[in-house]
C-alpha cells in the first residue's frame, strides 16, 4: 500500500478511536458506520482492488468530516471533559509550535524539569507591515498535558511548578514583554510540600493581580485552583471545546450523592452534575468570566489542525494588541486602533502594535486589569438592599470621600501640630474660667452635697480585692451547648490521658478547650463576634446580600434556606466593624456553619465590599476564617471567579497601605485558602484548626496517596511557613490586640 | 540467661495471649453486635489510624465511649451478663485470645535471652571507630564485649561522649540503633548474648521464622 494512503488511514483511524472515547459509547451507529466503511476500504486497499485508492479515501474522509460536523451538534458537557482529557487533544507544545515562530522552552527541558506539568518558553510571533518586519516576544507560560505523557502528570502542577510560574512572570514584568498563559490542568496537585499547594496558588494568584505587563490567558481545560494559578489576565480567551469549572463533574458528583470512599457515582449523575454546573465556553462567556471564544473544528481541536492554530495566532494577537491599545489615553486614537484590531477580517499579522508600555500606561493596565476583576459576578448575589439603601450608602460613600482626605491628608499630617495649639488654647481657657468661678466655688463648697465621697474615695487608694476578678473571667457569651447536661471526651485522651470534660464546664467557662491537652472544640462564630470584640462595637453592614442559586443547581434553594433559617443569616460571609480594646477594624467573617462555609457570589462580594471599606476608613481588615470548605461547587464559576475577585480587592488594600491580617479556625480548605485568605503576610491560626488545600478523600482519588492523620493540623502549616502563629482560643483578643499594635506600627494601620 | 528452646516449646503449647478487655472507667454497658468465637480485628490502616472492631460501649453521664479490640483475634468469652448494667472500672467485658504473630515470638525469646543495653538519655549513637572497623569487616556477632569497655559514642548537639558498656561480657546479636538517628532514653541499643548461647539462639530464631504460622 502507498505510504501516503497508509498515513491517511491512520489518521482516519485516530479519528474513529478520538469519536469512541469522547462520546463514550454514545453514537453507536455512526461509529459503526464508519468502522464498516474505514475496515472495508482497508480491506480492499491491501488486496489492491481499488480503482482509484486516492479518489475512493478522498469519499471516505469526506464522510468522517460530515459525521464530525453532525456529531458536532450533540456535545454535552461531560463530552467536552472528555474532549479535554483526550491524549489526542492539541496541547501547549503543539501551541508552541504552531501558533508562535520560534521559541525556547525555559524553566526545565521535558521530564528534567522541577515540574515537567508546567511548561514555560519564551516564544517570538514575527510580524510585518509593509516591508518591515517586526519580532515580538511573548513568554508562554502553561500546563502541559504531553498527549498521556506519563511524567507530566496530567497537567496537575505541583507547587513549586506554579512557584516556576511565578518566577518567570517576574522576569516577564522585568523585561516588560506580555505574558500569554494557556490553561490546560485538571486541577493542581494537592499536596502540603513546602510551600503548600494552597499557599502558592494564593501567592500566584496575588502576584498576577499586580502585574505590570500584558496578561492574555487561553483555557482549554480549566480546573479551578490550578486554573486560577495562571488565569488572571487582562483578557480571557477560551477555547469552545473547553470547560471552566469550579471542580470535575466526578468530584461534584461524588459530592452530591454522598458518595462514600471507594465507590462510584454513576454515570448519569456525572452527565447531570455537568450539565448543572454549566463548565462550557459560552456559559462562561454568557456569566462574562471570559472575553472571547475561540472556535475550533468539529469534535475539537487535535494537532493536525492547522487552520486552528492559525486562528488560535489571530484571537492572541488580537486579545494581546487589545490590551495594549486600550491603556492608550488620546480617545479617538484609541477607539480607531481598537476597532481596527477588533475587526474579525482583520490580518493582525500584517499590522503591527508595539507592545511595549510606558510607566503611566502600565498603571492604566494595572487598573483595567484590577476594575475588571472587581466588576465580575456582582449580579450573582442577590443584593435585597432597598433602593433607598442603596442610594444613601452610596451617598455616603460620596460625601464621606472630603471628610476621609482631611481626616487623612490633612489633619493626620499636621496631628501634631494642631494638637499643641488646642491643648495650649485648652489651658489658657481653664485658667479663666478657674479665676472665673473662684468667688462661686468659695460659697459653694461648704453645701452639704459636695462633701467629699468617703466611698470612691476608699475604691481609688485602697488594695484592690478578688471579688472582682470572677466577673472578669466571663464570658459575653456562652456556647447554647452549655445546657447540655453530659460528659464530653476530647479527641485527644486515647493519646494524653484527657478526663472527661463535663459539658456545661467546658462550653461555658473553659470556652471549648479541653482542661488536660488544650485541644479546641469547635465553637459558634457568635463566640468569637461577642468575645473579641468590645462588647456593644460590632456593627454589621451589608447584611441583606444574600447568597443564592444563581446556577439554578437543582435541589440547591431549599438547602440554602435551611442553612439561612439555622444560621439566622443571609449568607455564609458577616462583614462588621468592630474595636478592641478601642482599636477600630473591619472585620469579613466566613462562617463555617453556613453550608460549610463555602464561598459564593454572595460572600466574595460582601468580602470585596469590606475590603473597600477598611480601604476608605484606613482600618485594619481582619479575615477571621471560622471554617471555609472552599468555593460553594453549586455556584460553579460563580464561586471561583471569587478567588482572583476577592484577592484583587485585598491587594488594592494592602497596596494602599492597609494592614490586611488572617485568622483561621477550625477547617479553612480550598479555593479561600488558595487565594484571598493565602495571599496574606500576616496569617495566625487558633489551635486546633486543620488548614489544607483539598482533603483526605480528594488527595487520596487524585493522587493515590494515604495521608498520614493530622496531615493537614496548622502545626504542620506553621512549620512550613504559611502561617505565623497559633493562638489559643482564650488569648484571641489580647494577642490580635498584640498583632495590631506590632505590625500595624505607630499609626495602626497606615504606612 | 534462661534455657530459650524449652521458653520456644512453652510459647508454642500456648501460641497465644489472652487479652482481657475492661471498662476504662464506670458506667453503663451496651455490647455491640459481637458474640462469643467471633473474629475481631485490631486498629487497622498505615498509621494505625483506623480504630479496631467495636466490642462495647460506655456509657457515663450520657457520654458514650465506644471500647474497641486492641489486637486482632478471637472473643473467647463475653460477659454479656453484663449488658445494660452499671459497671465499675476496672470490670472485665471480654477476653480476646490474641495469637502471637512471629515477630512477637521473636521479641519475647530475644527479651529473656538476650542482656539489652538502653540508651542513657536521647542522642545519636554511634560505635567506636576500632568496633566500627570490625562490625564492617564481617559483621556485629564477631565483637566480644566485656563490661566496662569503651564501645559507643553518645552524640548529642555536636558534644560526643563515649560510653562504657555495662553487663554481661558477649557478642552482640542485634544492633537496634541506625545511623544518623536519635535514640530516646531508655530504648534498647544492643542486644547481647553470651558467646556460648549463640548457635542455640540463632537456631531458635531460625525455627520460629521458619516454622511459625501467623494464624488469620
Amino acid at each position: 500500500m502507498d505510504s501516503n494512503i497508509e498515513k491517511r488511514l491512520q489518521n482516519l483511524r485516530d479519528r474513529l478511536a478520538y469519536i469512541s472515547d469522547i462520546f463514550a459509547g454514545k453514537h453507536r451507529d455512526n461509529t459503526n458506520l464508519l468502522e464498516e466503511k474505514l475496515a472495508s476500504f482497508t480491506e480492499r486497499a491491501r488486496t489492491d482492488s481499488l480503482e482509484d485508492p486516492h479518489a475512493e479515501l478522498a469519499t471516505l474522509e469526506d464522510l468522517f468530516t460530515y459525521v464530525e460536523r453532525r456529531l458536532e451538534d450533540c456535545i454535552t458537557p461531560m463530552d467536552t471533559v472528555r474532549i479535554v482529557r483526550h491524549p489526542q487533544r492539541i496541547c501547549l507544545r503543539d501551541i508552541l509550535e504552531n501558533v508562535y515562530d520560534n521559541f525556547t522552552e525555559v524553566g526545565g527541558q521535558d521530564e528534567y524539569s522541577l515540574d515537567p506539568g508546567m511548561l514555560i518558553a519564551r516564544a517570538v510571533i514575527t510580524r510585518r507591515r509593509g516591508k518591515k518586519t517586526y519580532t515580538q516576544s511573548v513568554m508562554v507560560i502553561g500546563q502541559e498535558k504531553g498527549h498521556g505523557a506519563e511524567y507530566r502528570n496530567g497537567g496537575s502542577v505541583k507547587p513549586w511548578g506554579n512557584a516556576k510560574a511565578r518566577q518567570y512572570m517576574r522576569v516577564a514584568e522585568t523585561e516588560g514583554i506580555p505574558i500569554h498563559t494557556y490553561i490546560f490542568t485538571p486541577g493542581s496537585y494537592p499536596v502540603e510540600d513546602y510551600p503548600g499547594a494552597a499557599q502558592q496558588i494564593a501567592r500566584n494568584i496575588y502576584c498576577m493581580a499586580g502585574l505590570r505587563v500584558p496578561v492574555v490567558a487561553v483555557i482549554s481545560e480549566g480546573g479551578s485552583g490550578g486554573a486560577e494559578a495562571i488565569g488572571l489576565a487582562d483578557r480571557r480567551l477560551m477555547l469552545s471545546h473547553g470547560y471552566y469549572s469550579v471542580i470535575s463533574p466526578e468530584g461534584a458528583a461524588a459530592i452530591e450523592g454522598h458518595i462514600k470512599p471507594g465507590q462510584r457515582a454513576t454515570q448519569e449523575l456525572i452527565e447531570q452534575c455537568a450539565v448543572n454546573l454549566k463548565i462550557t465556553a459560552m456559559d462562561n462567556l454568557r456569566f462574562g468570566y471570559v472575553d472571547r471564544v475561540v472556535q475550533e473544528p468539529p469534535l475539537g481541536a487535535r494537532p493536525w489542525h492547522f487552520d486552528f492554530f492559525r486562528h488560535l495566532r489571530q484571537e492572541v494577537l488580537r486579545a494581546t494588541d487589545e490590551v495594549v491599545l486600550s491603556t492608550r489615553l488620546v480617545p479617538v486614537l484609541k477607539g480607531l486602533a481598537l476597532a481596527r484590531v477588533r475587526n474579525p477580517e482583520a490580518k493582525l499579522d500584517e499590522m503591527y502594535t508595539r507592545w511595549g508600555l510606558s510607566g503611566a500606561a502600565k498603571d492604566r493596565l494595572l487598573a483595567h486589569r484590577q476594575q475588571k476583576f472587581l466588576r465580575l459576578s456582582r449580579l450573582a448575589a442577590r443584593d435585597r438592599r432597598p433602593l433607598f439603601t442603596k442610594l444613601a450608602v452610596a451617598l455616603r460613600d460620596w460625601a464621606s470621600k472630603p471628610w476621609v482626605r482631611f481626616k487623612y491628608d490633612f489633619y493626620r499630617k499636621h496631628q501634631r501640630r494642631i494638637r499643641t495649639f488646642m491643648e495650649e488654647l485648652g489651658n489658657e481657657w481653664e485658667v479663666f474660667k478657674d479665676r472665673l468661678l473662684t468667688p462661686w466655688r468659695k460659697l459653694t463648697r461648704k453645701l452639704p452635697a459636695n462633701r467629699e465621697d468617703v466611698g470612691k474615695t476608699r475604691e481609688l487608694t485602697a488594695l484592690s480585692n478578688w471579688s472582682g476578678a470572677e466577673q472578669r473571667k466571663r464570658w459575653n457569651y456562652i456556647s447554647p451547648r452549655y445546657k447540655t447536661d453530659r460528659a464530653i471526651t476530647c479527641p485527644n485522651s486515647a493519646a494524653y490521658g484527657c478526663l472527661d470534660l463535663w459539658g456545661p464546664d467546658l462550653f461555658a467557662e473553659f470556652a471549648g478547650v479541653c482542661s488536660h491537652c488544650g485541644y479546641h472544640f469547635p465553637m459558634e462564630p457568635e463566640w468569637y463576634v461577642k468575645n473579641v470584640f468590645d462588647l456593644g462595637s460590632v456593627f454589621e453592614f451589608n447584611s441583606e446580600i444574600e447568597a443564592g442559586n444563581p446556577l439554578n443547581f437543582p435541589g440547591f434553594d431549599e438547602r440554602i434556606i435551611d442553612a439561612q433559617k439555622k444560621n439566622k443569616a443571609k449568607s455564609g460571609c458577616m462583614t462588621f466593624e468592630a474595636r478592641i480594646d478601642n482599636i477600630k477594624l473591619v472585620v469579613a467573617m466566613l462562617m463555617g456553619t453556613f453550608r460549610g462555609g463555602s464561598v459564593g457570589a454572595a460572600e466574595g462580594f460582601k468580602f470585596v465590599e469590606a475590603a473597600q471599606r477598611a480601604e476608605k476608613n484606613h482600618y485594619p481588615f481582619l479575615a477571621y476564617v471560622h471554617g471555609t470548605a472552599g468555593i460553594r461547587i453549586q455556584e460553579g464559576t460563580h464561586g471561583v471567579i471569587q478567588m482572583p475577585r476577592c484577592t484583587v480587592a485585598v491587594r488594592r488594600y494592602i497596596e494602599s497601605g492597609g494592614l490586611y491580617m488572617v485568622l483561621y479556625d477550625t477547617n479553612s480548605f480550598a479555593g479561600p485558602v488558595a487565594s484571598f485568605l493565602g495571599c496574606s503576610p500576616y496569617q495566625f491560626a487558633v489551635r486546633s484548626s486543620n488548614i489544607g488545600f483539598a482533603g483526605a478523600g480528594v488527595i487520596k482519588e487524585t493522587t493515590g496517596m494515604d495521608i498520614p492523620p493530622k496531615y493537614h493540623r496548622s502545626y504542620r502549616a506553621l512549620s512550613r511557613g504559611h502561617i505565623q502563629g497559633i493562638w489559643d482560643r482564650r488569648e484571641i483578643r489580647a494577642n490580635l490586640k498584640q498583632a495590631l499594635l506590632t505590625i500595624g506600627g505607630r499609626n495602626l494601620y497606615y504606612r | 540467661m534462661k534455657d530459650i528452646s524449652a521458653l520456644l516449646e512453652a510459647i508454642k503449647a500456648q501460641p497465644f495471649r489472652d487479652i482481657v478487655i475492661s471498662s476504662p472507667h464506670t458506667g453503663t454497658v451496651t455490647f455491640a453486635d459481637i458474640r462469643k468465637g467471633d473474629k475481631v480485628l485490631g486498629p487497622q490502616g498505615q498509621w494505625k489510624e483506623k480504630p479496631g472492631t467495636l466490642i462495647a460501649t460506655l456509657e457515663r453521664e450520657r457520654n458514650p465511649k465506644p471500647i474497641y479490640a486492641a489486637e486482632k483475634g478471637e472473643l473467647t468469652s463475653i460477659h454479656t451478663e453484663l449488658q445494660g448494667r452499671f459497671v465499675e472500672a476496672g470490670t472485665p467485658l471480654a477476653v480476646l485470645r490474641h495469637p502471637l504473630t512471629r515477630a512477637e515470638v521473636e521479641s519475647m525469646l530475644l527479651r529473656q535471652a538476650l542482656h539489652l543495653f538502653l540508651a542513657p538519655e536521647r542522642a545519636k549513637y554511634y560505635f567506636t571507630p576500632d568496633v566500627d572497623k570490625k562490625i564492617r569487616a564481617s559483621d556485629a556477632h564477631s565483637v566480644l564485649v566485656r563490661e566496662g569497655m569503651e564501645l559507643l559514642i553518645m552524640s548529642r548537639m555536636k558534644r560526643e561522649v563515649p560510653l562504657l558498656y555495662t553487663g554481661p561480657a558477649g557478642i552482640i546479636y542485634a544492633v537496634y540503633f541506625k545511623y544518623n538517628e536519635n535514640i530516646d532514653a531508655g530504648a534498647p541499643l544492643l542486644g547481647v548474648c553470651p558467646q556460648d548461647q549463640l548457635p542455640t539462639i540463632q537456631e531458635v530464631i531460625m525455627r520460629v521464622q521458619t516454622e511459625w504460622t501467623e494464624k488469620d
